[in-house]
């Protein structure tokens, strides 16, 4: 299942690309794009745990990026 | 500016006015530096908050690390008396102006390259029960009735079932020629309509309109990124840890053989503001979204950076004929008699063929002018792979091809022509024949004309006779034709031609998105044109163009090799800066302000030059 969302407070072009990285490594995750432009995050992940996902992802980012907000 | 902008202004004001009191106090103790702490916290507490918390987080290399530790180093050689505390403060204060200036001028290009792609409606008008009432397109239903006033944007693919009006289609197609619509006729969505109140039955849910369509093509352009983007973020990955090793080399190295420790750091601390990569990193992707953006305005829909680059490098365009650089229409191109008047030939042509519907006769019959009067004909036989046999006014008219001349007596000869021809013959004398083609588009020879150029090789598929591809290939201007091909012919042509392809040379394949997905796939850049209510060419290809015009080609192509221009330019520029600065530092030549802009005056310069391939699309 593929789900875009927002992101708030994306200000850096360069932390866009280290979340990208950041969540195509988590288990579960088929495909991610952070879109700078977007601002805009593309996940593509197991539909069955898909939630379950996305908070890990939302952990990852925060780490990445303490000021960016993904809305859900 | 947004509300976080004018904070930051703010405190670099405040910033600002603290240093110069502090410059002004007259002490010059062992405590000065406490002098200027205010200043410097006001300038960058929250780069030292961020790195702090960075730095817990397991993110070492970033952007306030790096201006963290640059200043508090440059602080530290102040206090053992090599350095000066100004400077530090005054670096915080500089980084913190570049970072807003970028940040206003990366967000004002942003907003209006998206501006640019804005189709989405707000709202529809939904009409129920006699009562209209707005509401959210994406609540309306198919087969439900909506009404389109003067000055909406279109907000859900229809059908007009009242009223007339005229659309403004220029922001899905960059046509500026308003388009007449009546009843029974189709709009898709993201039109303006511009005169008349329309009555609009949906045919689709928003989900799958036009406009969506769109929208989601363009939004996800970014993932397929090019290249050079690809490169850009490798890079950072290692440039970074790079500059930093080099900065501790320079710290220690050095100093061991000749001394001066407090000198060679500060140089070391100059290092790391250069080492950020965000210059390169925000400028690559801008430019690319700046020449989809563009693109986008004039109809031409780039579905990624990647295809921006196959398009720049396309050395050889495939084009598809029939639907492409023909109109697909049949029509009489030439009437060339023999013994008699024109008139009079395409007259009895038009009356031999009267009693056939196929798309030959009815093009006679259009070219005729009318319908020709039934009661002259009689006796009229089909032969079949030959044509026709009719008595007209008591004689005998025979059309079709040269076997029936041959079989009624008549001798004609025959030469290539572009197209089906349609020989007459009247009591077993040669009258002359007709030439029934498909009419190029009106701009089909400048597109080639356009590609030529630009030192592209064109390239035509047909189905039709040799002869007849070899003619409208000669008329086109075109390099090569390959004729009488079976559909399935095409896929090996375009892999044959692939397979010839060297170097950085890119195929690119336009066709009219009917029937040709796979060769669209197969090619390096498949392109789609006419793609205004078609869904299926809007999927398969990875350039579409929205309207049906062959001369977009040659402006995609140049907004493409313009956009990749500036790209080249941004990496060139970037790290060329940076490298100049990092040698004049290491030789001690230039101090840490060159290196504050060489960091964010560069990115503030590349980011300007990203948003120019916005313009790209402008003659």
């Amino acid at each position: 299942m593929t789900k875009r969302f927002k992101l708030v407070d994306l200000d850096c072009a360069n932390c866009a690309a280290k979340m990208e990285t950041a969540i195509k490594k988590l288990p579960g995750v088929e495909d991610a794009a952070v879109s700078f432009m977007t601002q805009k995050l593309t996940v593509t992940a197991e539909e069955s745990r898909f939630e379950e996902i996305m908070d890990q992802i939302e952990k990852a980012c925060k780490k990445v990026e303490p000021d960016c907000r993904i809305v859900r | 500016m947004t509300k976080k902008q004018k904070t930051m202004l703010a405190r670099i004001i405040a910033g600002a006015v603290l240093l110069t009191a502090a410059v002004l106090v007259p002490y010059d103790g062992p405590w000065r530096f406490a002098l200027f702490l205010p200043a410097y916290f006001m300038a960058g507490w929250d780069v030292l908050w961020r790195a702090a918390r960075n730095i817990a987080h397991g993110q070492v290399f970033d952007e306030n690390f790096l201006m963290a530790l640059a200043t508090v180093g440059a602080f530290c050689t102040g206090f053992f008396g090599e350095g000066e505390y100004p400077e530090a403060v005054f670096v915080m204060l500089f980084y913190q102006v570049g970072e807003l200036f970028q940040g206003y001028a990366v967000g004002k290009s942003r907003r209006s390259i998206s501006s640019l792609m804005d189709l989405r409606p707000d709202y529809a008008n939904l009409e129920s029960g006699g009562e209209v009432t707005q509401v959210d397109p994406e609540d309306v239903q198919v087969g439900d009735i909506i009404v389109v006033k003067p000055g909406e944007k279109v907000p859900l693919d229809g059908t007009v079932i009242e009223g007339a009006s005229t659309l403004n289609t220029a922001a899905l197609t960059g046509e500026s020629m308003p388009r007449s619509v009546g009843a029974g006729e189709s709009v898709p969505s993201g039109c303006v309509n511009l005169s008349g109140v329309l009555r609009v039955r949906v045919e689709r849910e928003f989900g799958e309109s036009t406009v969506a369509k769109i929208l989601d093509l363009v939004e996800n352009a970014s993932s397929k990124k090019a290249k050079a983007e690809n490169f850009i973020t490798r890079f950072a990955r290692y440039y970074t840890p790079a500059v930093v090793i080099g900065a501790v080399l320079l710290a220690v190295l050095p100093p061991l053989f000749m001394g001066g420790w407090g000198q060679w750091v500060q140089r070391a601390l100059t290092f790391l503001v250069v080492s950020c990569p965000c210059a390169l990193v925000i400028s690559v992707p801008l430019s690319f979204f700046g020449g989809i953006g563009g693109a986008s305005r004039q109809g031409i829909l780039i579905k990624g950076g990647s295809y921006m680059e196959a398009l720049a490098a396309a050395d050889t365009v495939v084009f598809d004929k029939t639907g492409t650089l023909t109109q697909g229409v049949f029509k009489v191109s030439g009437i060339y008699p023999q013994g008699m008047e024109k008139e009079e030939l395409l007259e009895l042509a038009a009356l031999a063929e009267s009693w056939s519907d196929h798309p030959i006769s009815r093009s006679l019959k259009e070219a005729f002018g009318g319908e020709p009067d039934p009661s002259r004909v009689s006796g009229a036989e089909e032969l079949s792979g030959r044509g026709v046999r009719v008595q007209v006014d008591g004689r005998t008219v025979c059309a079709g091809n040269k076997r029936l001349m041959d079989e009624a007596g008549a001798a004609c000869a025959e030469g290539p022509a572009a197209g089906t021809v349609v020989h007459v013959s009247v009591d077993g004398t040669y009258a002359g024949h007709i030439v029934i083609a498909d009419v190029p588009k009106p701009d089909a020879k400048e597109a080639v004309k356009q590609l030529r150029e630009r030192g592209i090789k064109t390239v035509m598929l047909t189905g039709d006779s040799r002869a007849s591809g070899e003619a409208a290939a000669r008329e086109l201007g075109l390099d090569d034709v390959r004729a009488e091909l079976m559909p399935a012919d095409k896929v090996s042509i375009v892999e044959k031609l692939l397979s010839e392809e060297t170097g950085r040379g890119r195929l690119a394949f336009v066709g009219d998105g009917i029937n040709d997905a796979p060769v669209l796939s197969r090619a390096d850049v498949g392109i789609a044109m006419g793609a205004l209510g078609s869904d299926a060419a809007i999927e398969a290809a990875d350039v579409v163009l929205m309207d049906d015009k062959p001369s977009k080609l040659g402006l995609a192509i140049r907004i493409s090799r313009k956009t990749i221009a500036i790209v080249k330019e941004n990496i060139w520029f970037a790290l060329g800066v940076k490298a100049l600065v990092l040698a004049l530092t290491a030789f001690g030549i230039t101090g840490m302000w060159l290196a504050v802009f060489a960091d964010v005056g560069v990115m503030v310069l590349a980011v300007l030059n990203a948003t120019r391939a916005l313009g790209a699309g402008r003659a």
